[in-house]
């Protein structure tokens, strides 16, 4: 059998939530709603794979909509960051 | 009926308005509604009250939810077996559970004891044994002492490997594909003669000999590394699955056939390597949650939620303990509180750091209220009011 790349597009796979990169001013919006900064947020380095999959970048903050036992669906925000190691 | 459900939830969204409920709530308002007929009035009602439940049900600003949860998994925990290998699920394939399981979890331990995926298959595949087998052969490491006689002629200083037919044919090898593998290695010359692959030296000597039919034995001949063993089951519903007994998820996702959406390892580090932080968040609440429940635990899924969420907010997996979290604490006195005491004291002395008494345990070694539940709070007075009384 013939051995293929991989063609399959990893933000489909069923552990994966969706990952959306928001607008400047709709970070903003955010970070005035909760009354934080930046540092305070959860981070995502911008080396996983789902990062360079939709090609977001450092200082990007993701909106994340997990799927929730408990909830159904709970959103919530991850900053990129550089990943210095 | 279904245009009347979203007619519904229109309504129940206008009427929550700018406050909040979740999703599964909505959901299950929605259903009631519908199911007794409710009027706009009632459902005004239902709503308003279901909020005000929701709200007196929130936790409350600074409370300590994080003892909350260390606690009830912890006392479940330690009812667990502190010692079990089973066979969970699947036949014949050993896997880790009970507490050294749920200790690896959250120790964020690079490869598990008993890595093991579940690997589902492409539609075309997973009802069709045949070609369910031959995805299994591509994933199933298969090394050449397996399939293959190796002899080694000590006069001559050459090598003979005689392929046995009939796995070679289980396995869907050719002796051409073997020759080809097999001529990849280096400092070598290989011939076909017949059903045999002839190999002389091209520096002959008795080490190199040995050291070459060693090689052979071991050589990758068809297989993803890592992956020992594994077994295709039929599910009921599904089709065939293929357990495995060794885990490489980067590889097992690229092998035809496998469907890369479903398939999943227990090893959480290579989840969040191949699938990213989310995911490797996921898996941590899921294989917690299944090691509870297996061991007959009740243990809500919040708190693993908690552990899990501790652990990726850095957007790598930390583990929980000296290593990971706890080491990586910002006040000194927190950290010394944890394990090796004197070391974190006299490192902090020498950098000359401040601890400036924010969390919990630097408090209570101070002897502070700490900033948590009521402690959180300070009283104001307001003076006009006590005249009035």
């Amino acid at each position: 059998m013939p051995q293929k790349e991989p063609t399959f597009d990893i933000t489909k796979h069923q552990l994966v939530p969706k990952h959306i990169i928001l607008s400047e001013k709709e970070k903003k919006e955010v970070l005035e709603k909760y009354g934080v900064d930046e540092t305070q947020l959860p981070k995502i380095l911008n080396t996983d794979p789902v990062v360079v999959a939709i090609g977001a970048k450092p200082g990007q903050l993701l909106k994340i909509i997990r799927k929730s036992p408990t909830a159904k669906e709970s959103i919530v925000y991850r900053i990129v960051v550089e990943n210095n190691e | 009926m279904a245009v009347d459900t979203s007619e519904i939830r229109k309504e129940i969204k206008k009427i929550v308005g700018k406050k909040f409920l979740p999703l599964k709530i909505i959901d299950e308002l929605v259903e009631k509604s519908v199911k007794e007929n409710l009027t706009k009035e009632q459902i005004r009602e239902l709503v308003k009250r279901t909020i005000e439940i929701y709200e007196r049900n929130l936790i409350d600003p600074s409370e300590a939810c994080g003892i909350v949860g260390a606690q009830s998994i912890g006392e479940p925990g330690t009812q667990m077996t502190m010692r079990t290998f089973h066979y969970a699920g699947v036949a014949e394939i050993n896997v880790t559970l009970g507490l050294p399981r749920l200790i690896e979890i959250v120790d964020a331990r690079s490869i598990p004891s008993t890595p093991m995926m579940n690997i589902y298959l492409k539609d075309k595949y997973r009802k069709n044994a045949e070609l369910a087998k031959k995805v299994a052969n591509q994933i199933e490491l298969t090394e050449l002492n397996e399939i293959a006689e190796i002899e080694t002629d000590l006069t001559d200083l050459t090598i003979t490997v005689k392929p046995d037919k009939d796995t070679l044919n289980k396995k869907g090898l050719t002796i051409e594909e073997l020759f080809e593998i097999i001529k990849k290695m280096k400092k070598i010359s290989a011939e076909i003669r017949g059903d045999e692959i002839f190999i002389a030296l091209d520096e002959p000597s008795y080490k190199n000999l040995l050291d070459i039919s060693e090689k052979l034995k071991l050589l990758k001949v068809k297989g993803v590394e890592g992956i020992n063993r594994v077994i295709i089951r039929n599910e009921p519903g599904e089709g065939y699955v293929i357990y495995s007994e060794g885990s490489n998820l980067e590889e097992v996702l690229k092998i035809e056939g496998v469907d890369p959406y479903r398939t999943i390892t227990n090893d959480v580090q290579a989840v969040g390597r191949v699938l990213g932080i989310e995911a490797a968040r996921n898996m941590i609440i899921q294989e917690a949650y299944n090691t509870l429940s297996e061991q007959g635990l009740n243990v809500d899924k919040r708190h693993i939620m908690l552990v899990a969420d501790i652990m990726t907010v850095d957007g790598s997996i930390k583990a929980i303990g000296r290593h990971g979290v706890s080491g990586e604490k910002a006040s000194v006195l927190s950290r010394a509180a944890f394990e090796i005491t004197v070391n974190h004291l006299l490192d902090a002395g020498r950098r000359g750091e401040k601890d400036t008494l924010e969390g919990v345990s630097e408090n209570i070694i101070v002897g502070q209220p700490v900033n948590l539940g009521t402690g959180a709070i300070q009283l104001v007075m307001k003076r006009e009011k006590m005249k009035r009384d």
